[in-house]
């Protein structure tokens, strides 16, 4: 075969235009593969949760909030646009849009439930983090690294619960007690609950599960079949929050 | 040329003028001087040699963060064979409780801010 000038020109420019190509392809194909190897459940021997029985949650106690916020250095921002919460109360309606009708009974309706993040099986905040800041640990526990968070507030647009909370000013102010083995957050970045894992590390269970006197909180493994959470879930109805939109949230609630 | 007198006269006083840093420090002695650290603990070694901390206690730190926040490893274990919780608060300012004469000292010599303490919060009565 006789290649002339013309001809060569065009085999060795479609080579060049397929180089250029290949990085585009690749990293189309290789979302498609994350995407299928989240669907997946895999084998976990760990995966950390929370049970929120309701009616054993008494009207106005705030014991659950005050013990997280005041271990976890949470400052208390009075204006609901800076406001800064890591667990909080909302309506029943509010809480689980999808659940509720017009004769919500069982004294639900307008009633507060407990809310804080669900640590989700599938959590969208860790897919948009640019940073990694937001990640999933083994055990299931969505975790922040304060250090590398930009600000972006990416996560706070994927998260559907309103789990996160952005610090649009030095929150140091707003504390009331510094607890001085934790640290505090600064201006810029979101936080949001952390399941207590700096608790967890020290073989302590979650502050606003031992700070309820009511017994309306349980936490544990949900993969150990005779963890005392599994008991819990096996005698009685629970539900979760929007879970149609396939997050898998880890709090279940007993309404 | 009869400006030579004033121009080199000029130019001498220019050249003392830009140069005042420098021998302003050779006449008060206080040129090169090295920053004095205050050490309050009773312990006699940080976790690695001092020549170490000295040199790397920021990439120590560093692996420090994120093995603990990312990798849920919590105890380091020094050359000599020693365990220590990682942790900046618990650990390192158990000992340098005095960040003002410490950390402080070394740092505005050197001009670096690190940003640990916009969020680890300094022990009382050290702040500066
Ligand atoms: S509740 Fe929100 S912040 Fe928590 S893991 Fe799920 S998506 Fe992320
Ligand atoms: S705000 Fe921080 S944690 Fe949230 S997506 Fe951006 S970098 Fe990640």
């Amino acid at each position: 075969m006789k290649i002339d000038r013309r001809g060569f020109l065009k085999i060795g420019g479609l080579g060049i235009l397929g180089v250029a190509v290949k990085p585009v392809i690749d990293v189309v194909s290789k979302v498609k593969l994350a995407e299928a190897s989240a669907k997946k459940r895999v084998l976990v021997e760990k995966r950390l949760a929370m049970v929120v029985n309701l009616k054993n949650c008494k009207e106005g106690c705030t014991d659950c909030i005050n013990a997280c916020h005041g271990v976890h250095n949470v400052p208390d921002i009075a204006n609901p646009k800076d406001e800064i919460k890591w667990i909080w109360t909302e309506s029943y309606e509010k809480a689980f849009p999808d659940q509720e009708h017009r004769f919500i009974g069982g004294g639900m309706k307008g009633s507060p439930a407990i809310l804080l993040c669900n640590h989700c099986d599938n959590p969208s905040c860790v897919r948009v983090c640019p940073t990694k800041a937001t990640f999933k640990r083994e055990d299931g526990i969505v975790m922040m690294d304060y250090h590398r968070c930009i600000g972006c507030r990416f996560c706070m647009a994927a998260c559907p619960y309103g789990s996160r909370s952005f610090n649009w000013r030095d929150p140091r102010p707003f504390i009331k007690k510094i607890n001085p083995n934790f640290p505090t957050r600064t201006k810029g970045v979101v936080e949001k609950c952390n399941f207590c894992e700096e608790r967890l590390a020290k073989g302590l269970i979650p502050a606003c599960v031992e700070s309820c006197k009511n017994k309306a909180l349980a936490f544990g493994n949900v993969e150990e079949p005779n963890s005392e959470i599994r008991g819990i879930l096996r005698s009685n109805y629970t539900i979760r929050r929007k879970p149609g939109l396939g997050t898998g949230p880890q709090i279940y609630y007993i309404v | 040329m009869n400006n030579r007198i004033i121009i080199i006269a000029g130019l001498i006083i220019f050249l003392c003028l830009i140069t005042f840093p420098i021998w302003y420090n050779v006449v008060g002695g206080k040129a090169a001087y090295a920053p004095e650290l205050k050490i309050v603990s009773e312990e006699k070694q940080c976790v690695e040699s001092t020549k170490y901390m000295r040199a790397k206690h920021m990439q120590l730190l560093n692996d420090w963060r994120n093995s603990v926040v990312r990798e849920d490893k919590r105890t380091y274990t020094a050359l000599d064979g020693k365990k220590y919780d990682m942790s900046l608060s618990n650990t390192c300012l158990k000992c340098h409780s005095n960040k003002a004469d410490f950390c402080d000292k070394c740092h505005n010599y050197v001009e670096v801010t690190p940003t640990c303490w916009n969020c680890h919060v300094v022990p009382e009565g050290n702040k500066l």
